[in-house]
Order: structure tokens, then sequence, then C-alpha cells
């Protein structure tokens, strides 16, 4: 994972993610993009320039406009992530394991 | 030995489910996931220490727990109790509060089904607003992920640290 600019710091941010949703169903110029938004086009320029370095969003020039797509590619790294939240799950079940058995040899000897 | 946890993450999607089994009566392990004192030793990560603030796991309840670890660092949870039928459903919802803004809250499913031969399934099954948090939610375990940590707290349990 790059230092900063990692997939994580990409979906952290709430208008960040709001971005990817609306161009996952369509390719989006700038413009489209800051339309949906409130914010001022700098910042969702910012928004976007983010994105583009963590490669979850990808250029492509047509014509004169440049167009903006999602990268489903990078996404798929969050599937890598499930391997350590499953085990983070396993590790405390084997910790409840042992409690129960604590708690049922503990039962028994009553 | 080593527990065999099955998690289910469809992509795209905006749940997750969290199914582990356990060699104990339902009854055992509902009583562990709602007493405060055994809640402690198995849920915080290994290198937090878990201090629950309230814990009111009733229906219409709530809870608050947090986090701190050894840097003076602290993180708090909370929720609200939606039902809690003994000794087969626990309907809550969860909230971490470290996060820029309040309101990623997830809806939490927990089923307890008993097996032949005094086992128990739990199916936990996760509900968030939206398929970012629920990809974010995936994500928090790569900062718990700290497996020496939770190898050397395994050695304190098999060693009697549990009554």
């Amino acid at each position: 994972m790059e230092a900063r600019r990692d997939i994580f710091h990409a979906i952290a941010d709430p208008t960040r993610r709001a971005i990817l949703s609306l161009i996952a169903l369509q390719a989006m110029t700038p413009n489209a993009i800051a339309e949906h938004f409130d914010s001022s086009r700098q910042a969702v320029s910012k928004h976007i320039q983010i994105l583009t370095e963590c490669r979850l969003v990808k250029q492509e020039q047509q014509g004169r406009e440049i167009y903006y797509q999602f990268n489903p590619e990078k996404m798929k790294e969050i599937d890598q992530w499930l391997e350590p939240f499953r085990q983070m799950w396993e590790d405390r079940f084997n910790r409840l394991d042992r409690v129960l058995h604590k708690m049922k040899s503990k039962k028994h000897g009553q | 030995m080593a527990n065999k946890t099955i998690v289910t993450a469809p992509e795209g999607k905006q749940e997750l489910s969290i199914i582990p089994e356990f060699d104990a009566p339902r009854e055992l392990v509902f009583k562990a996931f709602t007493d405060p004192e055994i809640v402690v030793k198995f849920l915080g990560p290994a290198r937090f220490t878990m201090t629950i603030e309230k814990w009111d796991m009733r229906t219409g309840g709530s809870y608050r727990y947090l986090n701190s670890d050894s840097n003076g660092n602290s993180f708090g949870f909370h929720g609200s109790i939606h039902e809690v039928l003994y000794p087969e459903r626990i309907i809550q919802t969860f909230e971490f509060e470290g996060l820029p803004e309040s309101g990623h809250v997830s809806l939490d499913f927990m089923r307890l089904e008993a097996l032949p031969g005094n086992r128990t399934k739990v199916v936990m099954h996760s509900i968030l607003p939206s398929v970012a948090d629920r990809d974010g939610m995936l994500m928090s375990g790569m900062e718990s992920g700290m497996n020496e940590g939770f190898e050397r707290l395994d050695k304190l349990f098999s060693q009697n640290l549990v009554r």
C-alpha cells in the first residue's frame, strides 16, 4: 500500500464516496461531477485528484473533454481487506471459545 | 480448537455476515455476549483495554464502551439496543465515534441457533447505510489485525487468566 494515498484514505471522505458512486454509473467530465456538489469546483477537483492518485479513478480523453471513470480493479483491493477482518473476528472468537470452555467447566464443577 | 468463522461480504452490497460456531450451549453463548464482565474478555482488540461505560443490554437499552491503547488514544463505540430476546436474538445499532462525521451506523442482527451436541451457531448480520460504509467496516480489520498481540493474549487466556 502507498504511504498516504491508499484506498482507505480515498473512501474515508464522504464527498469522495459520493463522487465514486456518481462515476460508477457512467464516466463524467469534471464539470458534470462538480454540478452535483455544493462545494467549490476547486474542492471537487482536489477530491478527484486524490481519487486519481489512488487509482480509483481513471482519466480518459474524449475529443476535447476529459472524462473520469471508476476503476473497479482497484476497488477489488477491498476484497483483500476481508481477510484481516475475518482474522480479527476469528481471534476474538478463539478467545471466547476459551472463556466458554472455562464457564462450562465451572458449571460442571458446582 | 481454533474457531472457524465464515465471513461473507458480497461485492457492492451494504451488508456483511459473520458466522462463528461455538462448542457450548446456546444459553451460555448468549450470556457471554450480554454479560459485560465476559464481553470485555474477548471483544476488545488485544492491544486495547476495553472499558465499558454503559451496558444496558435490554430491549430499549443502550451501550457505550471505549477501547484505549497504551499511548493514551481512546476510541468510543456506542449503540442502542432494539431487542434482546433470550436466548436467541439481539438486535442493536453500532457506531464508531472516531469517524469525521456521525451517522455511519450499522444495524446488527445476532441470531443464536442451537446445534446438536450442545453446540451453538451465531449468525451476525450487519447492514450499513452505504456500500462505502460497509467497505470501511471491513477495512477496520486492518487496524486491529495485530496478530502478535492477539497471540500473546490467547496464551494468557489458555493459562487461566479467566477465573
